[in-house]
């Protein structure tokens, strides 16, 4: 099965977007020195990493599906991760 | 202790463990309080996932007929997959239907039932709550802090999962290395019941589990799964992060991959995706586990490194509620003692290396080392598996010769040498 891009397979995800509060920043000067920014966007199943054009990590942290694989690979300070706040972020209906 | 506590018990995160936990306690009188950061119980949770039913029964007898889960699984089929090819294993036992021993499940439901249990019990569910942090007086443990809010407690159960912050944070769990761990990517396809039975070759209420290891999972140490729910199909590829690192290889691109395999393609083909998730998993086994009491705190399920993978069964989910049912005996002593500093919530470190989930962490101990270093086991052991067989069904008229001389051909032409073959099959037999 040929499965639709990631960004329209989280379409049928159930997300309550934290526009207040991103769990996810990065620190562009770590992440790239450390080689954490390749990992972090080859390893995310989410793809909320991507490359931007100004060379920095783009962060779709809205798509977060709170894994914690990019967190395990990062170096340490590359990569500030945690768990959004109660009640938001994925929901998931099957699991 | 400086201020009254609000609860006997806080259980953060409402997963099997944690669930059931809360349950236990409550059911023995304790005042509970079951912390779930999700908006409800269930929603932040996933497995792949096959659950071992012989734990839970001891706290459900029931389950098999009351609980949420999909169907019973008696049929394993085991595959190695190369490209072009592969060889399966079908194992399929009436016993095992008769047994009830595993039924698939989705995690949304069955947790959600499994909080209501709680409920049910007298503990307080408290979703929508993210804990930050532990409350520390002097050594002991004394409660949680959740945003601007203070709970206190006189045992606080860690049950918050894989990443297991809560232990980290404070300082109590180191990170695990790269190989202890792996990224499980699941997509949950919807396919009507009918076409489920028929392409299965199942009842209603039964199913079927596959594993598959090599070029499904574009030889990345790990594998892929299939399970069979009710109308759903949970179809999902398990990666170790060291070995993603170090091939390079983007996670969704393999995960397409696994889909896009003609085995994998012709068993979902015509379904439609429902949900797309995924979640680390404990590849570390016994070596993970660590210290799991602490003044005032135990640490359970995937938060304490309770996973197994055998080669063939791959357990969490019985495990995690074996050390819940070992972590409440220990903490209901605890608190009716009067004594839950760690020497008083010892009971459950005790508990748990007698129960079922100590001894098989323990027997299993080599399995995480082997499953790394067998690396035939995800391309060349599959090719020379094809390759004798080929050399066997292949007929075409050329003059055939003993499966001895196919099978010392096969190996000859396979870059696996057969000390490393013998080497692997004995580490294998006492590692699994």
């Amino acid at each position: 099965m040929k499965l639709a891009p990631v960004a329209q397979r989280l379409g049928g995800n159930r997300f309550i977007l934290d526009e207040e509060e991103p769990h996810i920043v990065v620190n562009q000067e770590l992440a790239k020195s450390t080689g954490t920014a390749e990992r972090i966007i080859a390893a995310c199943p989410a793809q909320v990493y991507s490359l931007g054009a100004d060379g920095n990590v783009a962060v779709e942290y809205a798509a977060c599906l709170e894994c914690g694989t990019c967190f395990e690979l990062a170096d340490p300070g590359a990569l500030s991760w945690h768990y959004p706040r109660g009640g938001f972020g994925v929901q998931f209906r099957e699991g | 202790m400086a201020e009254e506590p609000d609860f006997d018990v806080i259980v953060i995160g409402a997963g099997v463990a944690g669930t059931v936990a809360a349950y236990q306690l409550a059911s023995k009188g304790h005042s509970v309080v079951l912390i779930e950061r999700g908006e409800a119980p269930g929603s932040k949770n996933l497995s792949g996932g096959i659950l071992y039913t012989h734990s839970i029964k001891t706290v459900f007898p029931d389950f098999l007929e009351t609980a949420p889960y999909e169907r019973k699984i008696d049929k394993n089929r085991i595959v190695f997959t190369n490209p072009g090819s592969w060889v399966g294993v079908d194992y399929q036992d009436a016993r095992l239907a008769q047994l009830g021993s595993a039924v698939s499940v989705l995690r949304a439901k069955l947790d959600a039932w499994l909080a209501e249990q709680a409920e049910g019990a007298g503990a307080m569910v408290m979703p929508g709550v993210r804990v930050d942090s532990l409350i520390k007086e002097g050594e002991q443990i004394t409660g949680v802090v959740a945003g601007e809010d203070e709970l206190r407690a006189r045992v606080v159960i860690a049950a918050d999962g894989v990443n297991s912050f809560i232990a980290r944070d404070a300082g109590l769990r180191t990170k695990p290395r790269h190989e202890q761990q792996a990224v499980g990517v699941k997509a949950v396809i919807k396919l009507d019941p009918a076409v489920i039975e028929d392409r299965f070759n199942v009842d209603s209420e039964h199913g079927v589990a596959y594993a598959l290891v090599g070029d499904c999972s574009l030889g990345v140490g790990g594998g892929g799964f299939l399970y069979t729910n009710k109308d759903t199909l949970s179809v999902g590829l398990v990666l170790r992060l060291d070995d993603l690192e170090k091939k390079k290889l983007r996670t969704v691109d393999i995960f397409d991959h696994y889909l896009e395999y003609p085995l994998v393609d012709s068993l979902v083909k015509g379904g439609e995706l429902v949900e797309y998730g995924c979640h680390l998993v404990n590849e570390g086994g016994e070596a993970m586990m660590g210290q799991l009491v602490f003044p005032g705190l135990v640490i359970v399920g995937d938060a304490a490194g309770l996973t197994l993978n055998t080669g063939l069964t791959v357990r969490g989910m019985d495990l995690a509620i074996g050390s819940a049912i070992a972590a409440s005996s220990a903490v209901s002593a605890a608190l009716e003692k009067g004594d839950t500093s760690a020497a008083g919530l010892s009971g459950y470190t005790a508990n748990l290396a007698s129960s079922f989930v100590g001894q098989d962490m323990h027997t299993y101990n080599k399995a995480p080392a082997f499953l790394e270093s067998a690396v035939g086991m995800y391309g060349d052991y599959g090719q020379l598996l094809a390759d004798v067989l080929h050399g066997a069904f292949s007929l075409d008229g050329t003059p055939r010769q003993h499966m001895s001389k196919v099978a010392r051909q096969a190996l000859k032409k396979s870059p696996v040498k057969l000390m490393q073959l013998a080497k692997d099959g004995l580490k294998g037999l006492k590692a699994l």
